[in-house]
């Protein structure tokens, strides 16, 4: 988890403090959280002033207390996590072995485990707390079986509890990677965090408390089948007996105690409550916005300044940063504006204004190519593929050895699930046709501005079946027979096809997946050339003019395309009561609609003027729509 | 102070207003009876009997059909969908004997008892929520006597010359200056709408509050379609937010914000990724009005009780404004967002607050006026008309200030008993450099027994202002008024404030009031 960017000045100065922030409110969140949990976990209906004063007592008590100093090193641990396995960009599994790839990893595998022992620690916690039954793990028999009266006895109920611990932060982990909780998102409304975390705790107690009934539902069922494995275990290694005089818990009668069930519940809850708590506050910090000076008069300090932390790569979060920055100045901030537009003061050059169009552009024209790949290769083998495994950006040992070798299974069953097609490259030696057939493209020339000077690896183009370097020998078409017939051999097999068919529209969430900082460059830069009208005094703004203006027509007509294909326009089940971070998934309709936003707001602006800019016909067609509101 | 008395006296009846030429109101005999612009938005007549409206409610059609007992299992599954946790413990107290333990139907009757006790208690300190869902948005409408309107809503697109019209019936229809085709946009939960507005910097989205839902239209301007599919349509809803009776989008198109009177928080939607972000403010019991001033920067909302609050939207937050008599009705803002107008219901005043800073710039949030200023007496006023004698003045419904800031409209209510007290439209002509400036400019009336029910701006009109209104005989009139602006054309950079530049100096030393000593 140690990426090039964690040692960069950025990291350390702002991202580990806001961390720690994070972290040391949530400590201060813990006594009342644990007060309430000492409260509602001791309720009585029936005698509410016993009820209470039993528990203003307890609160007072060592072990409540002591519970404080676990739960705070927990707390610190899961901050720790929280703050080691973020990310901006979300990874998105295309396939289900894609996903069970990511679950498999050795990462997430240690995530799992540290969730699956702070789990526990905090159940232990929550049975002192409770007391009464559930306290030890061990006491003395309660039957006299025939003068062995000192006997020690497991004591199932802890047990029971410690164990809900462990499967509950199990599912934490499990869940986190599968809905991509680490996901950070940036909203479009800014708040301040007191403001956005009070708006946010409700739905973070009611989340934890349906996730910890479902987690609960799910545990009782594991232990119903396999909970004298543990149970066993445990009275072996630790010379215990089992107490015959009570139910045991893996029988229906035995979990058929709704005091225990409760306690379990609220368990639960409170453990969820206070790592989700965590995560939200981590996110609300990460997430502010952070102010970079647009420009610097000391040389030294030059390397904070915006321009050049936009042109960097490293760390994600800095851009990420950097680009919301920018379209905040971009919107709200006229003086802000004006050291963008201004010139170096020996030589009079719009230093500023460069580096920050170049770097939206060249993000501009990043996705216009990502997607123009996509296009490609959708278009010619009817079915996306890998574009996914090769944008994941954290894709690591284990998960591409899978993917690489299953790349070439993933690409079967689609042909022969569907009807066979004969352009399919996998055909014999038949090429696919369209590839050669397709005329040039409007983007294949005009992208090749000078400003689209970074060079840009487009992954996706791998996968294209070059004709040329294919040779028919009979040895190869022997090969090439038996690959065939395994692959026909694993396709007819039901789990296999489970596993590799491509989940619907996730290879189009993938490409989309880090939008965010297209939709920031798009806002910054529509914004910083609306307000160049009046506010641009050199004219810093109009060297670049029709360079922006055609990299957003053109990503305009690529993204027209992309929405033409089967998927990419059917939007995923919204829920309103849920924590998880979907925002992810509706990426490329936010993107969409930015675009357009971000060319009206040009023509809106200039009006008439725009048609003294230099572009080519077809652009300029495509601009009369926009300036006619047919878009 | 500016008073309707200083009002050239309203026309006779069977005189239309036309349009405004040399600073004086024209009027004529019918609507068509003067020379065409170069596009002319059509007049449109909606009359009442066409439309027929879907007044019933779904579950009145219960009637129709026949009896059929299911088990209480079910029946508590479709309670709880239709009405939620009370309807849930209603139906479990009525089942009949035998069906449930007696302990839960004592039970749930008793915490029937109880909900209804506490939110009789909740009804009485605010009393809106006690309306049915029909009444309550008729009562915070912006429309005049909106449940007996044909004309329900009515937005002019923000760039273009194209216009949508809600109508009784629950459709919309879109006229289009450049094409003659008419789409008429029909959805399921398109119940009665009480507001629409167009997404600026866009072509196709039409934002429509519904009854219990937003829907986001997407109607491409290029189809020659007259039915738009339901699945052009995003809906939008949030648990408790309903009814939807105001809406506003951000003049940069990022976001929409919506506000129902049961609901203390507004809602903040990002519409393409459909979520939303509540902003909550517990205090005035529900949001009924929205505004957004034109560059962006700051937000009107106003509640069912007697208080408003001004957001500002870079890091929303809002002061509020107690008002002293009752809620606010209206408001509008200037087209450089410094002046906010608004109306207090029960009160004959328009009241001005000033915003002197430019926010943004410093995070701080600093309004500038610490009260409001009234600028406009509309008690009211008697006029001798050949007819005999005419009195206006009254309350405001509803406030519009052209993009230009040089013409306001009022709609007064009038007094729907008494004839001689009609509601009208008073037109003022109003400067807000060097200082603001409020003077009469006359009556806008419309054909004989027509009472005006909404009006609106054309937000881009070259020669001057165009005004709509619609009126109760289901008619929309446009009607121009040419002049000349006195700032010269402005261009207005979508949601982009300019350098603050220093305009109100003059206004800032002592209580000189804000509006002209020419008024009063």
């Amino acid at each position: 988890m140690f990426s090039p960017g964690q040692n960069h000045w950025f990291i350390h100065k702002v991202i580990w403090w806001r961390a720690a922030a994070s972290t040391a409110w949530s400590v201060l969140l813990l006594p009342v959280t644990t007060a309430l949990f000492v409260v509602v976990s001791r309720a009585s209906l029936f005698h509410p002033i016993q009820w209470i004063s039993e528990s203003m007592s307890l609160l007072y008590g060592s072990y409540v207390i002591f519970s404080l100093l676990i739960l705070t090193v927990v707390v610190l641990l899961v901050g720790f996590f929280n703050l080691e396995y973020y990310t901006v960009v979300p990874s998105i599994p295309c396939t289900r072995i894609a996903l069970l790839g990511k679950v498999l990893h050795p990462q997430q595998f240690v995530h799992s485990l540290a969730h699956c022992m702070m789990g526990m620690v905090v159940a232990w916690c929550a049975s002192v707390m409770i007391g009464g039954r559930y306290n030890f793990i061990a006491s003395p028999c309660t039957e006299d079986r025939g003068g062995t009266a000192h006997q020690m006895c497991l004591n199932e109920y802890h047990l029971f509890l410690l164990l809900a611990g462990a499967f509950i932060g199990y599912s934490y982990s499990l869940l986190g990677v599968v809905r991509n909780m680490n996901y950070v998102s940036f909203h479009t409304v800014q708040q301040f965090k007191y403001l956005s975390f009070k708006g946010a705790l409700p739905l973070v107690v009611k989340y934890s408390a349906i996730q910890s009934l479902y987690s609960l539902r799910n545990y009782c069922i594991f232990y119903f089948f396999l909970g004298y494995v543990p149970r066993a275990w445990i009275c072996t290694t630790m010379n215990l007996h089992k107490n015959s005089s009570l139910n045991a818990l893996d029988t229906v009668a035995g979990l058929l105690d709704f005091s225990l069930l409760y306690h379990l519940w609220i368990s639960g809850t409170f453990l969820l409550v206070i790592w989700y708590t965590t995560m939200l506050l981590f996110k609300i910090y990460i997430s502010e916005v952070y102010g970079f000076p647009v420009h610097s008069s000391f040389s030294e300090e030059a390397y904070q300044c915006l321009p050049a932390i936009l042109s960097g790569k490293e760390p994600k979060i800095l851009k990420f940063l950097a680009l919301q920055d920018l379209a905040l100045l971009s919107q709200h901030s006229p003086s802000r504006r004006q050291e963008v537009f201004s010139l170096s003061q020996p030589g009079g050059h719009p230093h500023n204004w460069t580096a920050i169009c170049k770097e939206c552009l060249s993000l501009n024209n990043d996705l216009t190519q990502r997607l123009m790949a996509y296009h490609e290769v959708v278009s010619s083998n009817g079915r996306a593929k890998s574009q996914c495994t090769s944008n994941d950006q954290k894709s690591t040992s284990s998960e591409s050895s899978v993917a690489s070798g299953m790349e070439e299974l993933a690409k079967t069953p689609w042909r022969l699930a569907g009807v066979q097609d004969p352009f399919s490259p996998w055909y014999g030696s038949v090429q696919s046709p369209h590839v050669t057939r397709r005329g040039p493209k409007l983007w294949t020339s005009s992208t090749e501005s000078p400003l689209n000077g970074s060079p840009l690896a487009s992954p996706a183009q791998a996968p294209i079946p070059t004709p040329a370097t294919h040779m028919p020998g009979f040895l190869s078409l022997w090969v090439h027979n038996r690959q065939e017939q395994v692959k026909n051999f694993l396709a007819k097999r039901v789990l296999i096809m489970y596993l590799f068919n491509k989940l619907p529209e996730a290879s189009s969430q993938a490409i989309f997946a880090d939008s965010q900082a297209h939709i920031w460059a798009l806002e910054g830069l529509s914004h910083l050339v609306a307000a160049s009208y009046t506010e641009d005094r050199f004219g810093v703004v109009q060297t670049t003019f029709s360079s922006i203006l055609s990299s957003m027509l053109v990503l305009q007509e690529a993204v027209d395309k992309h929405f033409k294909l089967p998927h990419a326009s059917s939007k995923p089940i919204r829920s309103s009561f849920s924590l998880e971070d979907t925002t992810f998934k509706t990426l490329r309709f936010a993107l969409r609609a930015a675009l357009k936003t971000a060319i009206y707001r040009i023509t809106t602006t200039f009006g008439q003027h725009i048609h003294a800019v230099q572009m080519s016909a077809e652009h300029r067609k495509r601009l009369q729509q926009f300036m006619e509101y047919k878009e | 102070m500016c008073s309707l008395a200083l009002f050239p006296s309203p026309l006779p009846d069977g005189q239309v207003t036309l349009y405004e030429s040399n600073n004086e109101l024209v009027a004529g005999t019918s609507l068509d009876s003067y020379q065409k612009q170069e596009w002319d938005p059509p007049s449109l007549l909606f009359p009442r009997d066409a439309l027929k409206s879907h007044s019933h409610l779904e579950s009145s059609s219960k009637a129709a059909f026949l009896d059929h007992k299911d088990t209480l299992w079910m029946r508590s599954a479709g309670a709880w969908r239709d009405a939620g946790l009370s309807g849930l413990f209603e139906e479990i107290a009525n089942s009949s004997e035998g069906e449930v333990p007696r302990w839960l139907t004592v039970g749930s009757g008793f915490t029937l008892a109880l909900l209804r006790w506490f939110s009789s208690f909740h009804g009485s300190l605010f009393p809106h929520l006690t309306l049915s869902t029909e009444d309550m948005v008729a009562e915070f409408s912006q429309a005049l006597n909106w449940s007996d309107c044909a004309v329900r809503g009515f937005a002019w697109h923000p760039h273009t010359d194209k216009f949508a019209v809600a109508l009784l019936d629950d459709s919309i229809r879109i006229y289009n200056s450049k094409s003659a085709t008419c789409p008429t946009l029909k959805h399921r939960l398109q119940r009665s709408v009480s507001a629409l507005q167009w997404k600026p910097l866009c072509a196709t989205a039409l934002a429509v509050a519904c009854h219990n839902c937003l829907l986001v239209w997407h109607v491409d301007p290029t189809s020659l379609s007259t039915r738009p599919s339901s699945g052009c349509a995003q809906v939008l809803s949030h648990p408790g937010h309903s009814p939807v009776t105001s809406i506003a989008w951000a003049p940069s198109g990022s976001v929409l914000i919506s506000a129902s009177p049961v609901d203390t928080s507004m809602m903040v939607w990002d519409v393409a990724a459909e979520t939303c972000v509540p902003l909550q403010r517990v205090g005035g019991g529900g949001v009924t009005f929205l505004s957004w001033s034109p560059d962006g920067s700051r937000v009107l909302a106003a509640t069912p009780s007697a208080l408003f609050r001004v957001w500002e939207t870079r890091m929303w937050t809002c002061e509020r404004w107690p008002c002293l008599k009752g809620r606010c009705q209206t408001g509008c803002w200037s087209p450089d967002g410094s002046h906010l107008l608004f109306s207090v219901k029960g009160e004959m005043v328009i009241y001005a607050l000033t915003f002197t800073d430019s926010p943004g710039e410093p995070l701080g949030f600093s309004g500038g006026a610490k009260a409001a200023a009234i600028v406009a007496d509309l008690s009211e006023t008697s006029f001798q008309t050949p007819q005999g004698e005419v009195r206006i003045g009254g309350e405001v419904q509803s406030l519009a200030w052209d993009p230009r800031g040089e013409r306001l409209a009022v709609l007064l209510k009038g007094d729907s008993e008494t004839p001689e007290r009609p509601a009208v439209i008073a037109v003022f002509k109003t400067r807000s450099s060097p200082v603001f400036e409020l003077l009469p400019c006359g009556f806008v009336q419309g054909e004989a027994g027509a009472e005006p029910r909404m009006i609106q701006f054309h937000p881009n009109f070259s020669n001057g202002a165009l005004l709509t209104v619609c009126w109760s005989n289901g008619r929309i009139s446009h009607t121009p008024f040419y002049f000349v602006s006195a700032g010269g054309p402005q261009i207005r950079v979508g949601g982009s404030p300019t350098l603050p530049v220093p305009l109100f100096r003059n206004m800032e030393n002592g209580d000189r009031p804000l509006f002209s000593d020419l008024c009063s």
